[in-house]
């Protein structure tokens, strides 16, 4: 009885306690989403921010097609996509020689890459703007899509390091090994056990260069090359205080990242756990 | 796996792509840094010369250089008393796993996925004196009182950014600990239970050290993660006003791309990664050492 009692407080415990955290953590979206179907008129006229009389979905036509997002969105696209790539393939490569080959230095080149994905951005900014404008690189696809595959091999060789480790030695001992065969080993054997970690790591990649707004804003000058997020701060020079147009410009922004967390939520945590927890 | 004394070239075959990428925009890039804070540089000029410490001693009579100082100590004290312990409470509370606690965790996990730029937009709609969320709720509920203009206020603004971020903060902290909590020995706590602990003691006593390595991790994330804010604070407020929300990192940019004073940003910049680096340390070491027991 006493026990049954306790589980009963629990339970309204658990879920009165939960309704108020997500309510409160939902808050924005929902104030976003609102507003973004809201004529300008609601906006400056009415009292609270929940009163509208009519569902505007003009203004996402308005912030794809006037205010170019649908531009920005495809530039995003582009820059993503062979980042994303591409680091997981050259991260691959590093991970495999630091997993699987005992070495001298190995240690202090994981270090190495594990440190450099903590520095401070601004460490980097002004280098790596004066070599972009160096080798031509500034203000082109390529120059920003190596910059984010470069930095991000960081995080990504000591993920797939991590992962890689656990995959048990004997499976290659029967192999035998040589310098051409060590290059076939790691595409025949090591990339194929690996591919559930690089999916992980993959779609944690994807948010990360997605959502980067410092590097386009360092490496990118021309309108037509840059991504979602500059165009989304450029949005507020122009549409100063139509918040609609604003915020249906944030929520196309937000809508890839949120769909593929909504799809792959599993690897994104386990992606982002790493290094938190011993395995 | 062992080599053959004849094949030793074979790892480093593999690492030369992404040891080469890294060193060019990385490794070499912080180097630099370190020497262009010892220039006059203007990022325009090809010449520059060598001014020894005088960066240094320019920031140090600086006045906006103190504010961001004092701005990013906001910060760090505010990203480990807010969503460190917050992360943890809601870590603990959707450990317990009635039906729904999937659905709960995925909608706070959601800020997570977005963009600083996002999250700067949609806050600074929030904070809007007139029209926005915040002072209309606060008025529609009788507390009109406390209405703010809540990024144009020097003594408020930094806590209005710190506010926006730790939306986001939190639920990755959660994340951290949840995952923690998985490795909390289920029987430890049942002793505990069986001994007559009541929960605050099976908390503060075996679940608590438990959690010690998520705990290390989420501090150094934390204070890592406060010093590069960036984004929120150049897109909602610039810094202002009158550098009353300004951090090094935003200061830095400021500086050195509008400003072209280089040589003088790089000095920023390697205050700040002075500061994060007794913390870089912490982290590496500790994930460092996680291997050796592995």
């Amino acid at each position: 009885m006493l026990m049954q009692k306790k589980k009963l407080s629990l339970k309204i415990f658990f879920y009165t306690a939960s309704t108020i955290i997500v309510l409160i953590w939902l808050f924005p979206f929902i104030i976003a989403t609102l507003t973004s179907l809201k004529s300008f008129e609601d906006i400056i006229s009415k009292d609270y921010w929940w009163e509208i009389t009519s569902l505007n979905w003009s203004n996402f036509k308005e912030a794809w097609v006037d205010a170019n997002m649908g531009l920005y969105f495809r530039n995003t696209f582009i820059i993503t996509v062979p980042s994303v790539i591409g680091t997981l393939f050259v991260s691959s490569l590093g991970a495999f020689a630091l997993s699987f080959y005992k070495f001298r230095f190995s240690k202090a080149i994981l270090m190495l890459f594990v440190g450099g994905m903590l520095i401070p951005f601004q460490m980097l900014l002004i280098p790596v703007y004066r070599f972009s404008l160096n080798t031509g690189l500034y203000d082109t696809f390529q120059g920003v899509i190596l910059f984010h595959l470069a930095f991000q091999l960081g995080f990504c060789t000591f993920f797939l390091t991590n992962f890689m480790k656990t995959i048990p030695g004997s499976i290659f001992e029967s192999a035998k090994i040589d310098g051409a065969n060590a290059f076939r080993l790691y595409r025949t054997m090591a990339l194929p056990l690996t591919l559930p970690a690089m999916t992980a790591l993959g779609i944690l990649q994807f948010t990360w260069i997605w959502n980067d707004y410092l590097w386009g804003l360092i490496m990118l000058q021309s309108d037509n090359l840059k991504p979602v997020t500059l165009g989304l701060v450029m949005l507020k020079g122009q549409y100063i205080s139509n918040w609609n147009i604003i915020s249906a410009a944030s929520l196309i922004a937000a809508s890839v990242p949120l769909v593929v967390f909504l799809v792959f939520q599993r690897y994104f945590i386990e992606g982002l756990t790493v290094g938190a927890v011993k395995e | 796996m062992q080599l053959k004394k004849k094949q030793w070239w074979v790892p480093y075959a593999f690492l030369a792509l992404p040891l080469i990428m890294y060193a060019i925009w990385v490794i070499i890039p912080v180097f630099r840094t370190f020497a262009f804070s010892f220039t006059d540089w203007d990022g325009v000029n090809p010449d520059y010369k060598f001014i020894g410490l005088q960066n240094f001693k320019d920031l140090i009579e600086d006045y906006v250089f103190f504010d961001a100082l004092k701005n990013n100590f906001k910060w760090i004290i505010m990203f480990i008393i807010l969503p460190v312990p917050l992360g943890l409470g809601m870590a603990m509370l959707l450990d317990i796993k009635l039906p729904g606690h999937k659905i709960f965790k995925t909608l706070i996990f959601l800020p997570m996925t977005l963009s600083f730029v996002v999250i700067g937009q949609v806050w600074a709609w929030i904070y809007d004196p007139r029209f926005g969320a915040l002072n209309t709720t606060l008025e529609a509920i009788g507390l009109g009182s406390l209405t703010q203009a809540w990024l144009s206020n020097p003594n408020i603004v930094t806590f209005s950014l710190i506010g926006a971020a730790v939306w986001r903060q939190i639920p990755y902290m959660m994340i951290l600990f949840l995952a923690g909590l998985k490795n909390v020995n289920q029987s430890h706590v049942e002793a505990a239970l069986v001994d007559g602990a009541n929960s605050f003691q099976r908390f503060w006593y075996v679940i608590l050290p438990a959690l010690r390595p998520s705990m290390i991790i989420a501090f150094t994330v934390s204070v890592i993660d406060s010093l590069r804010a960036f984004d929120i604070v150049y897109v909602m407020t610039g810094g202002g006003p009158f550098n009353s929300s300004t951090v090094l990192a935003n200061y830095m940019y400021i500086e050195a791309f509008n400003n072209y004073r280089m040589g003088f940003g790089s000095a920023i910049a390697v205050i700040q990664f002075l500061i994060t680096f007794g913390f870089i340390v912490i982290y590496v070491n500790h994930n460092l050492k996680k291997e050796k027991e592995m």
